[in-house]
Order: structure tokens, then C-alpha cells, then sequence
């Protein structure tokens, strides 16, 4: 009987290597934009700056995270922003009693909060139903309530600003973890809120892929999924909960972006949101025809899109040409894993 | 079966030589050879890894040799893309259809070399010559219908007629019957004579080696990137043939077609038992069991029915009408889980479609329906995965590097291996295998083939359809033949003569039924 | 049995029934609706978003995917604006050649880099966005109105608006290069078996190629008609136009996956959801309803839901009837 070759011979085994390189090159990127900024930017190395850009990042990375697990099952959702503004919508109409009255603010906030998630959720569930129940292409099946999503939060405020300042709701925006007592400028003012939830969604999240059994059902429906099904695996289901989870983060990413600004305008928030989310995921690794997926390359991935702005904005280069350098960075990062991957 | 070994004072039309190819340092090809003559139907036969499909593609300007020379048609011959081939003379066929389904037969086979009327493309005179050239092989059919429309021999012959459009001398055919049937293979074959008496000369790829009997002159085998032989087909038996090509004595190789033989000694309780099946067009009141220990036989034409019936029992298709029960409990599997649950094991016959996960690691693939048990809670024993996948991989003997090496990279018979383990983890009552060795070559056959006696041996139930009809023969303890959705003989094994169960796939002889059995 | 290029036929021929019903709703119930002012209105508006649909139909049937024509129309328009001082032709043309440039980005870096269309055109996006705001200074820029630029956007010819003759013109062409030529045919192969067209010895780089620079061009030319047709050219204009465009083809009836599709089908797309605006707005000014401008995108949303779910049956229908 003829053996089959398994040990590939050394020639084989070297590309093999620089495989592994161009995956970990993400992070590397990462790592020689920071080093490049420590040294040629001014006033890098401060908490300010670090606090900056994780803040602005926060949002994009809640909503990625939930991208990463749409696209790991070879889908794609580009409701997010849409439904952003739905969440952003309905929490203020909550807590500021416009509709019904809840006496305890506590209260108040922790129903519009909850509320405001949920009703993301639910529509993103609504996304999964389209998609599983009328095998409707998922692109398609998303850009449904990207065009109705936000017109439904227009409708739900006229269009108008609800301005509003309320520290019990805005501690996610607004708040800080670790604060020292009497910091001044310049010094460590503590973690802001939401960096720490990016954070351990992040962490929750990348554990869910790797150890369970969800997360692993998920990379099957992505590599193939008509053998996933063959296999017993419950793809319309799975299918559903992804979109659902999606929804899920981009409710609560509205949610910070409104604290963040004190107010909450339909026509604005998470405008351009599902672009930059599948950016970062696409950047960070996760193939987007799905079976391989990186929650962490996520985060590096928006990091490196912010940090690529950053760098760009404080050396002076006026904003719309950074826009093109973030053009051509995704392009670059995109090819270069490609030509990473065997 | 023509046999004509070439004058020596007739030049060939095709003459490679000393051809060597490395990719990435291992080399493909060493110093091969391979020579066709002007009107000659050449085989060119040898294991997956053999260089078959390396010196088609150095062929046809897919990849580029490292060495040697070819000459064609009366002159040096460099092919830079399959586009390039093809206006030089030389054309491919493949298994798969590559053609654009949506599109008509004419664009099918005229895009690339249009008439053209003013600058517009001239649609009458196109499908003028489609039909022209499919009449030459006498075949008749709406030029103007999607290609989709027709079934899979049928697009083989558009596929070929695109060839002959294009001026083809040389015509390649990469696997061209693994989707026809018997009758659809004479038609081939006819179309091959045909070609052959206008001069065109044919480079047949085939793992069945039978066709090659039918319709080729002469034969070369390959082995190890290496050209082994070169014979008259009418000079060298199929055993030769056999063993050149695994390099084996042929003493060694005579003793049996199949791994199978020999007779399962304890066959049981009825495991499975089906009772008039009906569904779409292509099941038609079907019915048939299956016992402990035994391994029952689907055997059909394709589109028979077979592998459309066996989804219905996992579930993997919707039922109109029929009941099924395992181990005497009925069973209404309305999604392939809840065959799964109940105990059946399904192994599809496309293992690329719809069997591995090709980016997923072996240990991830061999677990992929074993997962909800590997996990509580929702989390992953990893430890106890690992135990199972290295015990499989044992037990079947897959060759890999580990359990943690992407799927893909291995070969078909190790990749059939990692989807039969990932039934026999679930220790089923009852495996349906879907072509087991379809695709494989024939050392890892032979190691399935004795993989799946050893599990009926120790009491598994097992339904297997096999296109091959030796499979079907010789591993068989029941026979059923499939004819058009029906279930049209029933044959014990004693009965199952070549002769007997072909005629019922071909002409579906109700009568050949024996009386009480079915069920 | 059904053929499959029977249910893309139905489809279309749907959307024409669809259409037509909107039309008799709309001259039923309100005034004006059929009259020169309104007709006139409607097709010079949507003429721009028609000629971003037709780029947009053929990149579709190759199975890809331009999610900058609106950008790219946008940063087009605000070219066309600084250059209409020295003329409509010449404003014209610069628009134009500016959408080509970002078609023929678009083209060298899906094709020649293989990066997945979605993330390449999204990058060109992204450029074009940023090109646009950087050549506008960050605002709009007034057209020259001495040169006769915004008669391409603002006159007549027969009473028709010109933009419209544009868009019709064009689409003939594109209709015909799509049934008539080997380019068009080849689109439509290679949304139908990428694979299979390249082995077939099909030229699919050049025509994937080709696809990305119409549209670009294309969108160009859309952008040239809006700063022509508003006075100025808008470099934050353009949002949401892929997505109207894409919105139109679906529901024209061309699949998404490619290979299968019809020019006029897109047209009639355009149209009907433009129509829907149309209508909103007659609503709103019949005072009986108040519908914010708000619940126009509900209702494109809806309607577009709609038609994709009975798209989704009656192909799901086909495929099973296929099946031999």
C-alpha cells in the first residue's frame, strides 16, 4: 500500500512559518503604529491620548463584536447602524417619562436601558427569521431595516434632538472606573465605562468562540454549512441567536454613543457604523466568507483604523485625507492576509 | 474495442518528454513521458498523487513545467493560459461541468468566437452553429434553452461540442463519465468514436478502468510522478494494469476486485425498516430494511433514486409519505438531528459539498455531530474530545500530522476516514454510506472496503449505494436495485449475479421481486 | 415548469405591474399627478439615481457588489462644479473622467489584488468621500451658472428634461451591449460560473475590469447631473444611493449571486421606489395624512422587504420544479 507523504520536507514547513507571521501581523501592525507614534508624535505617551482613542473606539468595537460572530457564519449585517438609532431612540423616550411615567429614576433607567437593548435585539432576531425562514440573502435581508431601521427611529422622535443630562444613564458614556479622587490634568482619571464593557464583552465573547459549543456550531455554518446541517447541527437556530447577539450589541453601543453626546439625534447616531465594524473585523482577520473568525483581531482591527486616524490627525494631515489613508489601510491589510493565508 | 498499437512511421501529435514539476520543493512530476498519435484514444491512468492531473494542467497552461519538451501538432509547444491551449488545439473536459448553467447552449458553446453582424453579436447564426455541431453528434435539442435544462451527459456532449468548435486536435477528458450512466456512457463513447475517425485525438483520465477497455487504444500508467508503462490496451490486463499501477505483484491483486469477501457470519434483528417512501419526483413508494450486522446494497442508474431515498431516512430531505422505524420504534425525522438521535450515521457522497468543513481542523470535522455531547453546560471537554479523535485515528489508520491539521489538506481516502469516524463516535445502530469510495484511489479503497466489513462484522447496520457495480456485488449481503424511484428487485447475495442485478437497473424486471420480501 | 429566466422575466414584469398600479393610485387620487410639472420632476430627479442603478445592474450580474457609486457621484459633482466655470463640456467631463478614475481603482484592486468586492469598493468609498470634501474644502461648492453648465441639469429638449434623455439613451446602450455583444454575454457568464467562463477562455479580468469602470464612470456622470440640476456641486451627498441602487436591481429582479438579469428591469425599479417618494409626498400634501419624510424610508424598507420574500418564493418554487 502506497504511503501517503506526511511530513512535509523542510521547504514546505518554512512557508508554513511565514504563515504564521502574516496571521500575527495584525497585532504587529498594531505594535509598530504605537512604537511610531511614541516617537514622532508629540505628547503621545499620555493618558489622555490612551483615553481617546479607546473612547472613541468603544462603540465600534461593541458593534464588531457582534459583526464578527454575523460574519463568521459566512452572513453580514448591515442593520447595526439602523438599529443603533432605534436604541438611541427609545431610551431617552424611557427615562425622560415622555411616554409613560416611572417615579423612581433608577428605575426609569434601567427599563430604557434594558428596553433599548432588547428592542435592538429583537429586531436583529427579526434579521435572522428573514434569512433563515425565507432563505433570503443576508445582505439583502439587512438592508431592509438598514433603510426602514433608522426611518422608524425618525418616526419615533419626528426627527428632532432629545437633548438630556442625566448621570444615572450616563455613567456609560460618561463614567469611569478606578477614578482617583483628586486627579489633575494629565494624570490617570480612571478607565472610562465603556472601554471596560468593550472589554469584557471582548473577552466573554473570544472565550464563546473558542470553548463553547454555540461558538463552535457557529465556525461549522460558516466552513460548510450544509455539512454542518448534515452533522446535526442547528443551523436555522444558531442562525437566529447570531443576528440576535448582534442586535443586542449594537443597542447597547447606541446606548453609549447617546451618553457619550448627551443626547440622542436619529439621524446621527451609528450613521456609517456597520461600514466601520465590518472594516475592523475584515482588518483583523475573520474571513468575511465565514469559518474563521478573530473577536480579538477585531479589536486590533479598530484599533488600527483609529490609530491610522489618530496618527494622521495629529501630525497635521487635514481629516478627508485621512480618510483616504484609511481607504488604502484597509485595502493593504485586507491583501496582506490573503496573501498570508495558504 | 479498437486496438491499434501506433506505426512507428506515423508522428505523434502529442509528445511530451522527460516533464518534471516540483511544487514548493516536493517535486509532482519526474521526468515523465507520454506520447499520443493523430486519431488515437490514449488513457492515462495512475493514483491520486500519481502526476495525472499535473501533466493536464502543464498541458492545458495552467502551471508551467520546470523541464522537459513538448511538442504538438509539428511543433514546440508552451500553453500560457487554458485560453492559450485552446486556441493552439487543445481543449479540456472535466468531471465538473464548467459551463455557465444559466446561460444557453449556444452561448455555451460559441462564447469565445462569436459571429458577429456589424459589430453586434449575430444570434442566428450562432445557434445555427451550435445546432450544426451538436448534429454531429447526433444530438438534437433548443439551442436557445439555459444549459440547466438539460441533464448532466447531455451538457457533456455542449462541453465537447464547445471543443470541436474550437478547432480542438487534442481533447482531454478529465474524469468525463463519474456523472453518467450506463447509457449515457455509450453515447460518450460514440461521440469519442466519431471524433477519433475525424483525426482528433483523446487523452482519457478515468478511474474505471473498464471504460478504458471500451473505447482506448493504448494506455499509459503513471506512478509517483513517474510514467511506469505504455501499452496496447489489447495487450495488457487488467490486473497488470492494476498492479502497475499500484506497483503491487499481481498475485496479491487478482484474489478479489473489492476488499470485501468473505460473509458476514451473524446478521440480526431488522433494524431499519422502511415502508413505502414517497417524495418529489424521485421517490416513488420505496421500501426495504436493513438487519443487524448486515450490509445492504442500493444499486441503481443515476437517478435512480438511491442517495434521494437515503436522505429521507436521516432526514435530510421532507417526506410526502411513508413510515420508517428503527429498532422497532417509528421514526419521523423531519431534520437530519433527529436521525441523528435516533442513531443513524449519514455519509453524503460529495464529500466537498456537504461532508467536511474544510477549513476546521481533522479533531473538529471527526467530532462535528459528537459535539453536544462532548459539551457541558455548553462548554467544550476538551480533554475528552482529544481522547476520542486520537483513538479514531487509530482505530481507521488516518494519516495526518496531527489531529489539529486542517481537513483539507488531506487526501480524499483520509478525509473519507475522518467522515466515517465521525459517525462511528456516535456509535450509531444504523450508517448509511453514500458512495464510501468514490474518488478515492484504489490502496484506500481497499482500506474502506475492509473498514466497512470489520463494522458490519461487528454488528453495525449499514445501507451503502456504490455506482460501482463490484462494490455493490461483492460487499453486499442484500441487493436492492433502484430503477426511476422505484424499488424494482431484491436480490440475497447468493442471487446478486452481474448479470441479473444489471438487468433489473436497466430494464427494472419487476417480476425478479421474490415473493415475501421487501420489508 | 418553470424556467429560471422565466421567474427573473415574471419578476420585472411583476415590477411593471407594480408600477403601473402606483401610477393609476397616483393619477386617481391626486391632482397634478400626471400633469408636465410633476412627470417632469420626477424623471430629472431619479435620472440620476437610474444611471447609478444601470452601473450598478452590470456589476451585479458579475456576481460583485459597488458600494461606492454614491460617494463617488458625490466627489464627481463637486469636480464638475470647480470645472464649470470653463464650460459644460468641459465640466462634464471632468466629472465623468472623475468616476472613472474610481471605477478603474475599483477594478485594478478587485481584480488584480483579488480582494473581495464588498471591502474594495467599500475602501473606495471611504476615498472618494474623502476626496470629495478635500477638493470642496469641506462644503458645497457653487456651479458657475454663466457657462451654461446647469442646462444639462435644468433644461428641456421636447419638453423632456435632458437628464432623463440621458439616462434612457444610456440605458438603451446598456441593454443593448448587455443582449447584442460578447461583453455583455460575458457578464453574464461569469456570474454564472466565474470558473467555469475563465476556463472556457473567457477574458473575465478584462470584464470584471470594464463592469468597475462603468460604474464608475457612470456614477461620475450622475454626479455631473446633480451639481448640474442643483446649482452646486455636494461632496456629503450621496449617502444611500448604493443602497437605492441595489434596492432597484433586487427588486428589478436581477439575483444578486449574478448571472441572471435584465437592464430594463433595473429601470423599472428606479422607478417604482422614486414613485414611492413621489407619492409620500402627494400624500402629505393632501393634508389628510401627515407622513413625515421620515416614512418614506419605512416604506421603501417595507416594500423592498416585500418583494424580496416573494422573490425568495417564487425562485425557491423554480429551483424545486428544476430539479430533474
Amino acid at each position: 500500500m502506497t504511503e501517503v507523504q506526511i511530513q512535509a520536507p523542510p521547504a514546505a514547513r518554512r512557508i508554513d512559518a511565514l504563515a504564521a507571521i502574516m496571521r500575527y501581523s495584525t497585532l504587529a501592525a498594531l505594535i509598530l503604529l504605537i512604537l511610531f507614534n511614541v516617537f514622532f508624535t508629540k505628547n503621545f505617551v499620555s493618558w489622555r491620548v490612551l483615553d481617546v482613542n479607546l473612547t472613541q473606539v468603544a462603540a465600534i468595537v461593541i458593534v464588531g463584536v457582534g459583526m464578527t460572530l454575523v460574519i463568521a457564519t459566512g452572513g453580514i449585517d448591515l442593520s447595526v447602524g439602523s438599529l443603533m438609532a432605534i436604541s438611541g431612540a427609545i431610551a431617552p423616550i424611557i427615562f425622560l417619562n415622555k411616554v409613560f411615567y416611572v417615579g423612581e429614576i433608577h428605575v426609569a433607567v434601567a427599563l430604557a436601558m434594558i428596553g433599548g437593548i432588547l428592542l435592538a435585539g429583537a429586531f436583529g432576531w427579526f434579521n435572522g427569521w428573514l434569512i433563515t425562514r425565507f432563505r433570503i440573502q443576508p445582505i439583502i435581508a439587512t438592508l431592509v431595516l438598514f433603510i426602514a431601521g433608522r426611518g422608524i427611529a425618525q418616526v419615533m422622535t419626528n426627527g428632532s434632538l432629545q437633548p438630556f443630562k442625566l448621570d444615572t444613564f450616563q455613567w456609560i458614556g460618561l463614567g469611569r472606573l478606578f477614578a482617583p479622587a483628586n486627579a489633575s490634568p494629565g494624570d490617570f482619571h480612571g478607565v472610562p465605562d465603556q472601554v471596560v464593557i468593550m472589554l469584557v464583552l471582548v473577552a466573554a465573547a473570544a472565550w464563546m468562540l473558542k470553548r463553547s459549543l454555540f461558538g463552535r456550531q457557529i465556525l461549522a455554518i460558516g466552513g460548510n454549512e450544509r455539512a454542518a446541517r448534515l452533522a446535526g447541527v442547528p443551523v436555522a437556530q444558531v442562525k437566529r441567536w447570531v443576528y440576535c447577539i448582534s442586535g443586542l450589541c449594537a443597542g447597547l453601543a447606541g446606548l453609549v454613543v447617546i451618553a457619550i453626546n448627551s443626547s440622542s439625534d436619529a439621524n446621527q447616531v451609528g450613521l456609517g457604523m456597520e461600514l466601520d465594524a465590518i472594516a475592523a473585523v475584515a482588518v483583523g482577520g475573520t474571513l468575511l466568507s465565514g469559518g474563521r473568525a478573530t473577536i480579538t483581531g477585531t479589536l486590533i482591527g479598530a484599533l488600527i483604523i483609529q490609530l491610522v486616524r489618530y496618527t494622521m490627525l495629529a501630525n497635521g494631515v487635514p481629516d478627508d485625507v485621512a480618510k483616504l489613508a484609511k481607504a488604502a489601510l484597509i485595502v493593504a491589510a485586507v491583501w496582506l492576509q490573503s496573501q498570508g493565508r495558504a | 474495442m479498437t486496438a491499434s498499437a501506433t506505426p512507428p512511421s506515423v508522428s505523434p501529435l502529442l509528445s511530451m518528454r522527460s516533464i518534471s514539476k516540483a511544487f514548493g520543493g516536493i517535486p509532482a512530476l519526474s521526468a515523465a513521458s507520454l506520447e499520443v498519435a493523430p486519431g488515437e484514444v490514449h488513457a492515462l491512468v495512475g493514483q491520486n498523487g500519481a502526476g495525472k492531473s499535473t501533466m493536464i494542467k502543464i498541458l492545458t497552461g495552467y502551471v508551467s513545467r520546470d523541464e522537459g519538451d513538448i511538442q504538438f501538432d509539428g511543433g514546440p509547444f508552451e500553453a500560457r493560459s487554458p485560453q492559450d491551449a485552446q486556441h493552439k488545439g487543445i481543449s479540456t473536459i472535466y468531471q465538473e461541468i464548467n459551463l455557465v448553467p444559466f446561460r444557453s447552449v449556444t452561448e455555451n458553446i460559441c462564447l469565445g468566437r462569436e459571429s458577429r453582424r456589424f459589430g453586434l453579436l449575430d444570434w442566428k447564426a450562432m445557434h445555427e452553429q451550435a445546432r450544426t455541431l451538436l448534429a454531429r453528434f447526433k444530438i438534437d435539442l433548443d439551442v436557445r434553452k439555459p444549459l440547466l435544462r438539460f441533464n448532466t451527459a447531455t451538457q457533456q456532449m455542449v462541453a465537447i461540442a464547445r471543443a470541436i468548435g474550437f478547432k480542438a486536435k487534442l481533447v482531454i477528458m478529465d474524469e468525463p463519465t463519474s456523472s453518467l450512466d450506463e447509457r449515457e456512457v455509450a453515447v460518450l463513447f460514440d461521440v469519442i468514436r466519431q471524433l477519433k475517425s475525424e483525426g482528433v485525438s483523446v487523452i482519457f483520465v478515468s478511474h474505471k478502468l473498464d471504460e478504458l477497455y471500451e473505447v482506448c487504444d493504448r494506455v499509459t500508467i503513471m506512478r509517483d510522478g513517474r510514467t511506469v508503462r505504455t501499452a496496447a490496451m489489447a495487450s495488457i490486463s487488467k490486473l497488470e494494469l492494476v498492479a502497475s499501477m499500484l506497483g503491487r505483484d499481481i498475485a496479491q491483486v487478482a484474489k478479489s476486485a473489492t476488499a470485501f469477501g468473505g460473509r458476514r457470519a451473524q446478521i440480526g434483528d431488522v433494524v431499519l425498516a422502511a415502508d413505502h417512501l414517497s417524495a418529489g419526483h424521485k421517490v416513488h413508494d420505496i421500501s426495504f430494511s436493513v438487519r443487524r450486522g448486515e450490509i445492504v446494497g442500493f444499486a441503481g442508474l443515476l437517478g435512480a433514486g438511491r442517495t434521494e431515498t437515503a436522505r429521507l431516512v436521516f432526514g435530510a430531505d421532507p417526506m410526502r409519505s411513508g413510515a420508517i422505524s428503527l429498532d422497532g420504534q417509528p421514526l419521523v425525522p423531519r431534520e437530519p438531528i433527529d436521525a441523528i438521535r435516533a442513531g443513524i450515521g449519514f455519509s453524503p457522497e460529495d464529500r466537498k459539498y456537504e461532508g467536511i468543513v474544510p477549513e476546521m481542523a481533522v479533531s473538529e470535522n471527526l467530532t462535528l455531530a459528537l459535539m453536544p455531547q462532548l459539551s457541558k453546560a455548553g462548554i467544550f471537554d476538551e480533554a475528552k474530545q482529544r481522547a476520542i479523535v486520537e483513538k479514531f485515528i487509530k482505530r481507521l489508520g488516518i494519516k495526518c500530522s496531527g489531529p489539529d491539521q486542517k481537513i483539507r489538506e488531506l487526501s480524499g481516502g483520509n478525509q473519507q476516514k475522518v467522515l466515517l469516524a465521525r459517525w462511528l463516535a456516535m456509535n450509531p445502530k444504523l450508517v448509511i454510506l453514500d458512495e464510501p469510495t468514490r474518488g478515492i484511489d484504489v490502496g484506500a479503497k481497499a482500506e474502506i472496503q475492509t473498514l466497512i466489513k470489520e463494522l458490519a462484522d461487528q454488528g453495525l447496520a449499514v445501507l451503502m449505494i456504490s455506482s460501482e457495480l463490484e462494490e455493490v456485488l461483492e460487499g453486499s449481503d442484500r441487493v436492492f436495485v433502484l430503477r426511476e424511484g422505484r424499488n424494482v428487485a431484491e436480490f440475497p447475495h447468493t442471487e446478486a449475479s452481474e448479470s441479473a442485478v444489471m438487468t433489473a437497473m436497466a430494464h427494472g424486471d419487476s417480476d425478479l421481486i421474490p415473493e415475501g420480501s421487501a420489508s | 415548469m418553470k424556467k429560471t429566466s422565466v421567474v427573473a422575466f415574471l419578476a420585472s414584469q411583476g415590477v411593471l405591474i407594480a408600477l403601473a398600479l402606483l401610477i393609476l393610485f397616483g393619477w386617481l387620487r391626486y391632482d397634478n399627478f400626471l400633469g408636465l410639472f410633476n412627470i417632469s420632476t420626477v424623471l430629472r430627479y431619479n435620472s440620476m439615481f437610474a444611471l447609478v442603478a444601470l452601473g450598478m445592474t452590470f456589476v451585479i450580474m458579475t456576481g460583485g457588489i459597488d458600494l461606492s457609486v454614491g460617494a463617488t457621484a458625490a466627489m464627481s459633482s463637486v469636480v464638475a462644479a470647480l470645472l464649470s466655470p470653463y464650460g459644460m463640456l468641459v465640466g462634464t467631463l471632468g466629472g465623468v473622467f472623475a468616476g472613472l478614475c474610481v471605477g478603474v481603482i475599483n477594478g485594478f484592486v478587485i481584480v488584480r489584488l483579488r480582494i473581495l468586492p464588498f471591502i474594495a469598493t467599500l475602501a473606495a468609498m471611504l476615498a472618494a468621500n474623502g476626496t470629495g470634501l478635500l477638493l470642496a474644502k469641506d462644503e458645497s461648492v457653487s456651479v458657475s451658472y454663466e457657462s451654461g453648465f446647469t442646462d444639462l441639469g435644468q433644461g428641456d429638449i421636447l419638453n423632456i428634461p435632458i437628464p432623463a434623455l440621458i439616462a434612457a439613451a444610456l440605458y438603451i446602450v446598456g441593454s443593448i451591449v448587455l443582449n447584442l455583444t460578447s461583453t455583455g454575454r460575458t457578464v453574464l457568464a461569469i456570474g454564472g460560473n466565474e470558473d467555469a467562463s475563465r476556463m472556457m477562455g473567457l477574458p473575465v479580468n478584462r470584464i470584471k475590469f470594464l463592469v468597475y469602470v462603468a460604474s464608475g464612470a457612470l456614477s461620475g456622470l450622475a454626479g455631473v447631473i446633480l451639481a448640474s440640476q442643483f446649482g452646486a456641486g455636494q461632496p456629503i451627498e450621496g449617502v444611500g444611493w448604493e443602497l437605492f441602487a441595489i434596492a432597484s436591481v433586487v427588486v428589478g429582479g436581477t439575483l444578486l449571486t449574478g448571472g441572471l438579469g435584465s437592464v430594463g428591469a433595473t429601470l423599472a425599479g428606479v422607478m417604482l421606489l422614486g414613485l414611492i417618494f413621489n407619492v409620500l409626498n402627494f400624500e402629505n400634501g393632501m393634508g389628510f395624512i401627515s407622513l413625515s419624510a421620515y416614512w418614506q424610508s419605512v416604506v421603501r424598507g417595507v416594500f423592498l422587504l416585500i418583494v424580496v420574500i416573494l422573490q425568495s418564493q417564487l425562485t425557491g418554487r423554480a429551483e424545486r420544479a428544476e430539479t430533474r
